[in-house]
This record gives structure tokens, C-alpha cells and sequence, in this order.
């Protein structure tokens, strides 16, 4: 960050949007990037970094578009190297850690479905920048969703150990879920222009659902739910994940390639 | 590393009025998945608006060793071209 812009402009509620669903992206391109070289097969390999590039292009025209809206000179790199950890406004479940195969379908799954109906009412925002994004990002998503069902079908209703281990991923990332649909302050004084989270969760329930029937699998009733994300506060995974992603660009301000 | 998941063939069709054509190979576990691999490696840049995926084992293969017998006879018959022929003036993509 060249000149620091902290506390000369307080970010709109527009900026702090979009900041919020550009570093879900963002944070879970990095989590599937982990991915790279260890998929179970050269060609999942493939299919995860390319989930994890269209993830990535979302977040730069959020993250850049934050920045602009803002006012204050960031731009996407800015947004995304040089913050900390209280300044993310990423949900938790993005956030996760891999774990096996199958968490990474689980969180997937229930991540895209949320991205699919998020991105599916930000097409008729007044906002012609998010609306165009969407317009773009909803294909991308309905893509990744289809993906991590196949997998979340197959390992469901596969042998008993693939079952059990779709089951025990689906209970780890279950208590995630709940905060994705939070009232968020931010969307909640952009009428017209943001989604409201909780009116997303009729059609992810019901997609989700019919996901799980298909694989055999049984709704998770977790005791404990994540709340915060939006608002900065977060897990400790988000701590470990942030200085790997951050090194390079904190080591050597601006560098490109 | 091998995974024991089946080979399938990857056939791509460019544009509307081409055919598919055969791009490649890859791994998967069933058709379904065969079918979305096959998006992701082969299609990425925009290669193509038709995807066709075959299991390798379907395939009845001619054989290196019956490469004589199957071709070899075809070689010098050059009545088979048509090359005897006079194209008339002005017609054209012939």
C-alpha cells in the first residue's frame, strides 16, 4: 500500500459489499489452489484449479471494484496482500481448512449453491457492475456446483468407507452453513443493489436437499453454528491461510509479472 | 499414479456443422464425470460446443501387426482415386 488510506475515507456500505463477497472468493480460490498437484487425479487436479481461477477472476472485479468505490487509492492487490486478518469480511466457511477430498466436495457444495442463488439475484442489481459480474459468474458457479454434486453423489452412495467419510465431511462444514444466510448490515443499507442473504435460503435448501437424497446422505444437526465473518471476526484457520497468500506480495510491494 | 479409474476418449466438435473429432484421453470414474473432465482439459479456451466422451475399452482397435493385410493392398490401386476425371471450368470447392 503506497499511500496508507486507512482512516481518511470511511468505506461506503457499496465498498464493504463488495469486499465481503470478493473475499469469499478470493479465500476459497486460495484454499483450492492448496489443491494443486495432490487431487486424487491429474484431471481433478485440473477441474479444481479451474474452479479456483474463475473463483479468482470474481474476486478481482469485486476487490477492484471495492477499491474504486472507496475512494481511497486501494486497488485489488492492495485488498488482497495487504490487509490483516480483522479487516477480511469473508464468511467462515470458505475459510476451512481441505481437509480429505471429501470436505473439500461438502464445503463446495455448499458454498456454490449459495454463490448460485447469490449471483442469480445480483443479475437484477441497479448496480450495473455487480449485476454485469453476476450476469458473468452465475455460469461459472452453476459449473462448480454441478461439480462438487457429482462427487458428493458419488462418495455418498459409493462404498461404506466413501459414505462415511461424505457424512463426517458434511457434519464439518454443516456449521458454517447458518452464516452464509446472516442478516449483513452492509447488504442491508444497499436496497436494490445487494442480495439479502436470508432470502436465499429457500432455493439453497431446497437444492442442497435433493443433493443430499440423491447420495444417501443425512442433514447435519450441528450444536454450534459460526457467526462474524462479515464483520471481521474469524477462525484461526483464516490466520494461518492469510500469511502464505500475503507473503510473496508483503515481501515484494507492487511486483508483477 | 495410477488411480484404476477407466480411460475414456474425448471427441470435440469446434463449431455447429463440424465434426467431432478426437482430442485426447483421460481418466474417470464413470461417463458423467468422464464427460465433465473432459470440459475442464479440453475446452478451457474455448475449443468447442459439443463434447462426446467413449470408453477407451469400447473401441475395437485394428491391429499394428494386421497393418499389411488391412492397408497395404489399398496402396497401389491409384484407379481408386479420382483422379481420372476432368474438373469442368468454374466449378468451384472441388
Amino acid at each position: 500500500m503506497s499511500d496508507s488510506p486507512t482512516g481518511t475515507s470511511s468505506p461506503t456500505a457499496l465498498s464493504t459489499y463488495a469486499i465481503g463477497l470478493g473475499d469469499d472468493a478470493l479465500i476459497l480460490a486460495q484454499r483450492l489452489g492448496e489443491w494443486i498437484t495432490y487431487a486424487p487425479q491429474i484431471e481433478e487436479d485440473v477441474a479444481l484449479g479451474n474452479i479456483a481461477l474463475d473463483l479468482l477472476g470474481q474476486a478481482r472485479t469485486l476487490l477492484s471494484y471495492a477499491g474504486k468505490v472507496e475512494g481511497a487509492g486501494r486497488d485489488e492487490d492492495d485488498l488482497a496482500f495487504l490487509r490483516d486478518e480483522r479487516a477480511f469480511r469473508n464468511v467462515w466457511l470458505v475459510e476451512i481448512p481441505n481437509g480429505d477430498f471429501a470436505v473439500t466436495m461438502a464445503r463446495q457444495l455448499l458454498f456454490s449453491a449459495y454463490q448460485c442463488e447469490l449471483y442469480a439475484g445480483l443479475e437484477d442489481s441497479v448496480d450495473p457492475t455487480l449485476a454485469g459480474l453476476a450476469a458473468k459468474a452465475v455460469k461459472e458457479v452453476y459449473y462448480h456446483r454441478d461439480h462438487a454434486t457429482q462427487w458428493v453423489r458419488r462418495l455418498g452412495d459409493g462404498t461404506d468407507e466413501s459414505h462415511a467419510r461424505m457424512q463426517a465431511a458434511l457434519d464439518r462444514a454443516w456449521p458454517y452453513v447458518d452464516e452464509l444466510f446472516d442478516t449483513d448490515d452492509a447488504a442491508a443499507a444497499l436496497p436494490g443493489v445487494a442480495v439479502d442473504p436470508a432470502s436465499l435460503r429457500p432455493a439453497w435448501t431446497a437444492y442442497v436437499e435433493k443433493a443430499l437424497a440423491e447420495a444417501t446422505l443425512t442433514r447435519p444437526e450441528p450444536t454450534w453454528r459460526s457467526r462474524g465473518g462479515r464483520t471481521g471476526y474469524h477462525s484461526e484457520n483464516l490466520g494461518h491461510l492469510l500469511p502464505e497468500m500475503q507473503a510473496l506480495h508483503r515481501a515484494h510491494p507492487g511486483a508483477t509479472w | 499414479m495410477s488411480t484404476g479409474w477407466p480411460l475414456w476418449e474425448v471427441f470435440v466438435r469446434a463449431r455447429r456443422g463440424l465434426a467431432h473429432q478426437h482430442v485426447g484421453s483421460l481418466h474417470a470414474p464413470d461417463a458423467e464425470m468422464a464427460l465433465r473432465n473432459a470440459r475442464d482439459v479440453y475446452t478451457r479456451r474455448g475449443e468447442g460446443v459439443s463434447l462426446w466422451v467413449v470408453a477407451s475399452a469400447d473401441i475395437a482397435a485394428s491391429s499394428p501387426d494386421e497393418k499389411d493385410p488391412f492397408f497395404e493392398p489399398a496402396m497401389d490401386k491409384a484407379y481408386r482415386h479420382p483422379t481420372f476425371y476432368d474438373v469442368p471450368e468454374g466449378v468451384a470447392h472441388l
